[in-house]
C-alpha cells in the first residue's frame, strides 16, 4: 500500500475538475486531465472523494478501531470546573448538554469533581442531571495545578473507561485537557459550539467554529474514546436544578505520586476592581477607542454595574492603557459570547468580530454611522456614546428599581 | 540553554470566508503571516536571549512556504530557523503536530524552555502548547503575561487566568505559552533583516525525527474534520434613529425582558 494519504487513480480519473470546485483549501488542480492533489494544502477533509462521480479519489483509511476496546467505553463525563468551591455555570450547562448525549446514547451521566473540601457539591452535580458522581477530595487539589488535576482526570479515565468526556472551553480546562488527551491517545476537539450524536454510528458530532468564527468545522473523534470536547461558555442552556434527583457519589483514591506538581503556586492575586470576568458574563459592556481616556471608562462602569455586567474593551483601549489587558475582547483577547454585548465607541476591526460576533444580542453605539460595528450589530444607534450611555443606566435603573 | 519558539504561519486573519455556492474556502488576496499571539513568543525568546544569552531556535511545521515566518523571527533575533515539512505530516491534526513538534525538540540539545503562543489565529485550539510539553513530560505554565525570573534551572512566572493572576514557580525545562501582555514585539533591525535572507533553513522531514509513523500526519490524529461550512447568517441589524433619550427608550423596551431575566 502506498504511504499517501489520499491518492488519485489516473485510470478512473476522467478530468471533469468536480473535484478542484469541491476542494475548500483549493488544494486540488487538473494537469492534462487528472486532479493532482497539493498535500501541503490538503486537509483529507474528504470533500473531493465525495464529490467524485467515477471513484477514483482514494483517503487511506485508518486502522479500524477495535470494537471490544471501544464498546469497553461507556458514559458521558463532564469536567466540574469549580473555584474556591464555587461550580463554574459552564459545568451546569455541560449537564444540560450532556444529560441529552447520554439518554441518546443510553449511557450514565457522571461527573468528575476535584478540589478540596467540595463533599457538598456532590449533591448539586446530581439535582443538576448526574448520575454518578466520581469524586477526588485532597488538599493538593484545592486549586488547579495542570499537572496534578491533568494526572488525576487521566487516572479517572483508565479506570472507568468514559465514552465522552466534555469540559468547558475555559482558561482552566483548555490548559488542562489537552494534556488527557495526549496522555491517552485520544481526540479532543476545542471550543465547540455543537454537540450531537450521528444516529448511525453513535459517533459524537462536535461542530466549532474556525478562523475566528468565519467558518464551522464539524469534527468527529470515530476510532478512540473517550471522545473528548472543550465546550464554548454561554451556548448550551444550563441544566434546571432538581433536588429530588438521586444518584451516586463515588469517593476516588489516588496514589500520591499522581498528585506531584513540579510548577507550583507561589501565590495568587485575585482580579481587583472587577465583580463580572468577561468570560463568563451574561452581559457585557464594552468600549473602545471612542471612550477618549482611561476616566471616561467609569460611565461604562456604572452600566456594567447597573446590569450586574463585565466590562470589555477593544484592542485599542487596552493598548492605550485605558483598561487592563484582562479586558480585551478579540483575536488576541478572549472570545466572549454573552447574551448581550454593548460596543461602544467600537469601529468594529475584523480581529474585534471574531471576539464577539457569536453573542446573542450586539448592540451597537457608535458616532461613525458607516463603521463596520453596525453589520454586526442587532440594533445600532448612530450618536455621542457621553449621551447615550449614560441615560442607557437611568432607564435600566428605573425597570431594574436600582 | 537553548530556548525553543514554535511558531505557526496563518492566514491573515480572519478574512477567510466561504463561498457559499462551492461551500470552499475563499483565500484569494489573502496573505499568510506569522500566527499574532506567536510574535510575543518570538520577542519573549529574543528577551531571554539578549539578558542569559542563551540561543534561540523558532520551529514550525507546514508546507515549505512556511519558511517565511522562520525568516521572520531571524529579522528579530532567532538565531535559527527549523521547518518541520514532509508530507507524511499531511492531515495532522494537534495531536500529531504535537507529537511531531514534540519529536523535533527532543532532537534539540540543552532546551531549557519552550515558548509557544496561546492559540493559532486560524484553529484557536490552544491545544498545542499543552500536548508538546505533554508529550515531552514538561510542566506547564499557559498564558504568560509576565517573567519574573529566570535562571537556567527555574522560571519564575506570572499567568492570567479567569479569576486573577497566579505566580508559578517551575523547574526548567518547561513550556510556556504566552499572552500579549507579555511585551511588544520589536521590528526588525537592518542587520536582522539581512541575517534573515541569508540564513539557512534547517529541514527536517519524518525520516530525521525519532518517531511512530502510526503517530504522525493523518494516521496518527485522532480526529477527523467530516465537513466545513458557513456560520448562520445573522439576521439583519435594526438601525434605531431618533432622539437620543427616544432612541435610549425604544432600546431598553426590546432589551427589558432579556435584562430582567439576567440581571434582575
Amino acid at each position: 500500500m502506498s504511504n499517501e494519504p489520499i491518492k488519485v487513480s489516473a485510470e478512473e480519473c476522467v478530468g471533469c475538475g468536480l473535484c478542484v470546485k469541491k476542494c475548500p483549501f483549493q488544494a486540488i488542480v487538473l494537469k492534462d486531465r487528472l486532479a493532482v492533489i497539493d498535500l501541503t494544502k490538503c486537509t483529507l477533509c474528504g470533500a473531493c472523494a465525495e464529490a467524485c462521480k467515477f471513484d477514483a479519489i482514494e483517503i487511506k483509511e485508518k486502522k479500524a478501531a477495535d470494537a471490544s476496546v471501544m464498546a469497553e467505553h461507556k458514559d458521558v463525563w463532564v469536567f466540574a470546573e469549580q473555584y474556591e468551591g464555587r461550580i463554574n455555570s459552564v459545568t451546569y450547562e455541560l449537564l444540560g448538554k450532556g444529560r441529552e448525549l447520554a439518554d441518546t446514547l443510553g449511557m450514565k451521566l457522571c461527573a468528575v469533581l476535584l478540589g478540596s473540601g467540595v463533599k457538598d457539591k456532590a449533591a448539586d452535580l446530581i439535582a443538576r442531571g448526574a448520575d454518578i458522581v466520581y469524586m477526588v477530595d485532597r488538599p493538593e487539589l484545592a486549586y488547579f495545578q495542570d499537572e496534578a488535576y491533568a494526572a488525576t482526570l487521566i487516572e479517572l479515565v483508565k479506570r472507568h473507561k468514559p465514552n465522552i468526556f466534555l469540559c468547558g472551553a475555559t482558561t482552566l480546562g483548555r490548559s488542562l485537557v489537552s494534556r488527557v488527551a495526549v496522555t491517552a491517545h485520544v481526540g479532543l476537539t476545542a471550543d465547540c459550539t455543537g454537540l450531537d450524536i450521528d444516529p448511525a454510528t453513535k459517533n459524537l458530532l462536535q461542530t466549532r467554529p474556525a478562523f475566528g468564527g468565519n467558518i464551522m468545522a464539524m469534527i468527529i473523534s470515530p476510532n478512540s474514546r473517550p471522545q473528548m470536547a472543550t465546550v464554548r461558555h454561554k451556548v448550551m442552556k444550563e441544566a434546571v436544578p432538581n433536588p429530588a434527583r438521586t444518584g451516586q457519589v463515588l469517593v476516588e483514591t489516588v496514589a500520591d505520586a499522581i498528585l506531584k506538581t513540579r510548577a507550583a503556586r507561589i501565590r495568587f492575586e485575585p482580579e481587583a476592581g472587577t465583580k463580572v470576568n468577561i468570560a463568563d458574563a451574561d452581559i457585557i459592556v464594552a468600549a473602545g477607542r471612542g471612550i477618549q481616556k482611561s476616566e471616561n471608562f467609569a460611565i461604562i462602569k456604572e452600566l456594567a454595574d447597573t446590569l450586574g455586567a463585565a466590562v470589555g474593551a477593544s484592542r485599542a483601549a487596552v493598548d492605550a492603557e485605558w483598561i487592563p489587558y484582562s479586558h480585551q475582547v478579540g483575536q488576541t483577547g478572549k472570545t466572549v459570547c454573552p447574551k448581550i454585548y454593548f460596543a461602544c465607541g467600537i469601529s468594529g476591526q475584523i480581529q474585534h468580530l471574531a471576539g464577539m460576533s457569536s453573542s446573542e444580542i450586539i448592540i451597537a453605539i457608535n458616532k461613525d454611522p458607516d463603521a463596520p460595528i453596525f453589520k454586526a450589530a442587532t440594533y445600532g444607534i448612530v450618536g455621542d456614546l457621553f449621551v447615550v450611555v449614560p441615560l442607557l443606566t437611568a432607564e435600566f435603573k428605573k425597570i431594574l428599581k436600582r | 540553554m537553548r530556548v525553543v519558539v514554535c511558531i505557526k504561519q496563518v492566514p491573515d486573519t480572519t478574512n477567510v470566508k466561504i463561498n457559499p455556492e462551492t461551500n470552499t474556502l475563499i483565500r484569494d488576496g489573502v496573505v499568510s503571516i506569522t500566527n499574532p499571539f506567536d510574535m510575543y513568543a518570538i520577542e519573549e525568546g529574543v528577551r531571554i536571549k539578549e539578558k542569559l544569552g542563551a540561543s534561540l531556535t523558532v520551529l514550525t511545521m507546514g508546507p515549505p512556504q512556511a519558511e517565511a515566518v522562520l525568516r521572520e523571527a531571524i529579522s528579530m533575533g532567532a538565531d535559527e530557523g527549523v521547518l518541520l515539512s514532509d508530507r507524511a505530516f499531511a492531515g495532522s491534526d494537534t495531536w500529531a503536530t504535537s507529537y511531531t513538534l514534540a519529536a523535533a525538540i527532543r532532537k534539540m540539545s540543552d532546551v531549557g524552555l519552550v515558548i509557544c503562543g496561546k492559540q493559532a489565529s486560524d484553529g484557536d485550539t490552544a491545544q498545542v502548547g499543552p500536548g508538546i510539553a505533554t508529550h515531552l513530560d514538561m510542566p506547564q505554565i499557559t498564558y504568560v503575561r509576565k517573567i519574573d525570573e529566570l535562571t537556567t534551572d527555574h522560571v519564575v512566572a506570572e499567568r492570567l487566568l479567569d479569576e486573577g493572576s497566579e505566580v508559578i514557580r517551575s523547574p526548567l525545562p518547561c513550556m510556556l505559552t504566552v499572552v500579549k501582555e507579555l511585551n511588544t514585539p520589536r521590528l526588525p533591525s537592518l542587520r536582522g533583516k539581512m541575517a534573515a535572507k541569508k540564513a539557512q533553513i534547517v529541514v527536517w522531514g519524518a525520516k530525521d525525527l525519532d518517531c511512530e509513523s502510526a503517530k504522525l500526519g493523518l494516521e496518527g490524529s485522532p480526529t477527523k474534520v467530516v465537513k466545513i461550512f458557513s456560520p448562520p447568517a445573522r439576521g439583519g441589524g435594526q438601525m434605531l434613529a431618533g432622539e437620543p433619550a427616544d432612541v435610549v427608550k425604544q432600546l431598553v423596551e426590546k432589551l427589558r425582558d432579556v435584562v430582567i431575566a439576567t440581571a434582575g
